[in-house]
């Protein structure tokens, strides 16, 4: 398999790896897929008073597609409103590193966990109110 | 230290030529390029000489009684093809059933199946864990209607060798043909097919040094003598079994690599073992939970199935790209299935997709077995750092109570 250039640099330098702490109130956990499928990506959001995402931080298993999608998310959520975050599709992940047909559901991926985090925070709102 | 990158490490896969068999077959293209059929003159009588003495160096590789009992066909896959189909078809009117096992490579797998659309049954045996057949099961599948037994010497993708010589003594208490695809075993276990009671064998060239497209096909003659029903259909080449113009610069290499193969043996193993060995606790003195797939001692001496939980093979692959091997990750086929092999041993779709395939041979190195060491090691624990699994594991959660949610 070929990889593009941006799955390369994702993976040899994974942006945004390690956890932040998953009972901080602030904080939304995703954990997307199933390891006999081979892939399982754990994305988590950090979200200001402002209702912006400070920070992220994700642990793949998976591919190196798997990998670069879900460094790339991390990247992207960063400074993203909560509404700003959930439109993000994988398209526009498949897109920005030229992923094959076949590695499509590594973006599937990175969008479902994604919309994990968010609702993991949302839930944890909610219990607060 | 200095080891030359990238380094080849997927000698189940094919190997490099050996310089010594290129140079004995170059002259067959151009000086002594005759047709072996042709023998009216002595640009072909050369040719056939050249082809009688390789058929003999390959008849004393595998211990055959006679240089007559070897049929050169274009490699295992083919060979594969006239044993199965050739023996169903020639002794249809004796019985109907086959048994093969469910590990088995793809070609003794589909003409399984091909024969199964013409009528024929199979019984696909299971294998243990280890990846060995059991004797009492196959015994048990054995009827008065079973023809051939194909069970493969040494397995592709974990390295394990069947036990050849009860099988071979079982198929001969009930009469049944004993079909041995032992691509991946000749010149990596010492085979003799009269003490092992082999009726038929596949082997090919290009698993040996010598080089692609070209292969043979073993067919006992006397005790029982098998009679096999041609596949390929012309000039009546190969005591009319298979017909075509004989490769000849392919057999003399196939010829001469096999010879180097019968000089070498024990000796080649020993330092391949060793080789082997050396990965292996290398591997295992700086890394927890990996896993060796297949039998530990019943296997080949260059083969090593690795899996290293809690690391996707790709990403794996992706990280030790200097190195040349496979994985039995989905993601790597083109089915985004799982190694069936490994299924079979009953390992887990997860362990299945962290597998990696390590294949030593003639020209690896100390070096490069060191240099391969490090690689994994720091790849795995860098990837192991970035892996939710590992982190749960460290967490003390048991990964089989998650509710995952598969896609």
């Amino acid at each position: 398999m070929a990889y593009s250039e941006k799955v390369l640099d994702h993976y040899n330098n994974p942006r945004n790896v390690g956890a932040l702490p998953k009972d901080d109130p602030t904080v939304g956990t995703g954990v997307v897929g199933a390891p006999e499928c081979g892939d399982v990506m754990k994305l988590q959001i950090k979200v200001g008073a402002n209702g912006v995402i400070e920070d992220a931080r994700f642990k793949t298993f998976g591919c190196g597609s798997a990998i670069a999608s879900s460094s790339l998310a991390t990247e992207w959520v960063k400074g993203k409103t909560l509404a700003e975050a959930a439109a993000i599709r994988n398209t526009d992940i498949v897109q920005e590193l030229n992923l094959p047909p076949i590695k499509i559901h590594c973006s599937v991926l990175a969008e479902d966990a994604i919309r994990a985090a968010l609702a993991d925070f949302a839930a944890k709102q909610e219990k607060k109110a | 230290m200095t080891v030359k990158l990238p380094i080849y490490m997927d000698n189940h896969a094919t190997t490099r030529v050996d310089p010594r068999v290129v140079e004995k077959m170059l002259p067959y293209f151009t000086e002594i390029f005759g047709n072996a059929a042709s023998k009216t003159h002595s640009f072909g009588r050369a040719a056939e000489e050249a082809v009688d003495k390789a058929r003999l160096q390959l008849a004393k590789a595998i211990g055959a009684s006679s240089d007559k009992e070897i049929v050169i066909t274009s490699g295992a896959t083919e060979s594969d093809n006239l044993a199965i189909k050739g023996a169903a078809h020639m002794y249809r009117e004796k019985g109907d059933h086959l048994i093969t096992v469910c590990t088995e490579h793809k070609a003794v797998l589909d003409s399984h199946h091909a024969l199964e659309r013409e009528g024929f049954r199979t019984t696909f045996l299971p294998v243990k864990p280890d990846g060995l057949i059991d004797l009492a099961e196959l015994e048990a599948a054995m009827t008065d209607q079973t023809i051939l037994v194909s069970i493969m010497a040494v397995n592709n993708e974990i390295g394990v060798v069947q036990p050849l010589a009860e099988i071979g003594k079982l198929c001969k208490k009930r009469g049944i043909l004993f079909f041995c695809d032992a691509a991946q075993a000749i010149g990596k276990i010492p085979l003799n097919v009269e003490e092992l009671g082999i009726d038929i064998l596949a082997f090919t060239a290009h698993k040996l040094y010598g080089p692609k497209g070209i292969g043979a096909l073993y067919v006992r003659r006397k005790n029982p003598r098998v009679r096999l029903e041609a596949q390929m259909h012309g000039g009546g080449h190969e005591r009319g079994l298979r017909s075509g113009t004989l490769a000849v610069p392919l057999i003399v290499a196939f010829g001469e690599a096999a010879e180097l193969i019968t000089q070498n043996l024990a000796e080649e193993t020993a330092r391949i073992a060793a080789l082997r060995d050396r990965l292996w606790n290398g591997l295992t003195s700086q890394l927890q939970h990996i896993y060796l797939n297949g039998h530990a001692t019943e296997r080949a001496p260059g083969s090593l199935n690795v899996s290293f939980a809690y690391v996707e093979g790709e990403s794996l692959l992706m990280g030790i790209s200097d190195i040349a091997v496979s994985s039995g990750s989905a993601c790597t086929s083109s089915s985004l299935e799982p190694s069936y092999v490994l299924k079979a041993l009953g390992v887990n779709d997860e362990l299945a997709h962290t597998s990696i395939r390590f294949g030593i041979g003639r020209f690896n190195t100390e070096e490069e077995i060191d240099y391969t060491i490090a690689r994994v090691v720091d790849v795995v624990t860098r990837l192991r750092e970035m892996s939710p699994l590992w982190e749960m594991v460290q967490e003390g959660i048991d990964l089989r109570t998650v509710n995952w949610t598969g896609h």
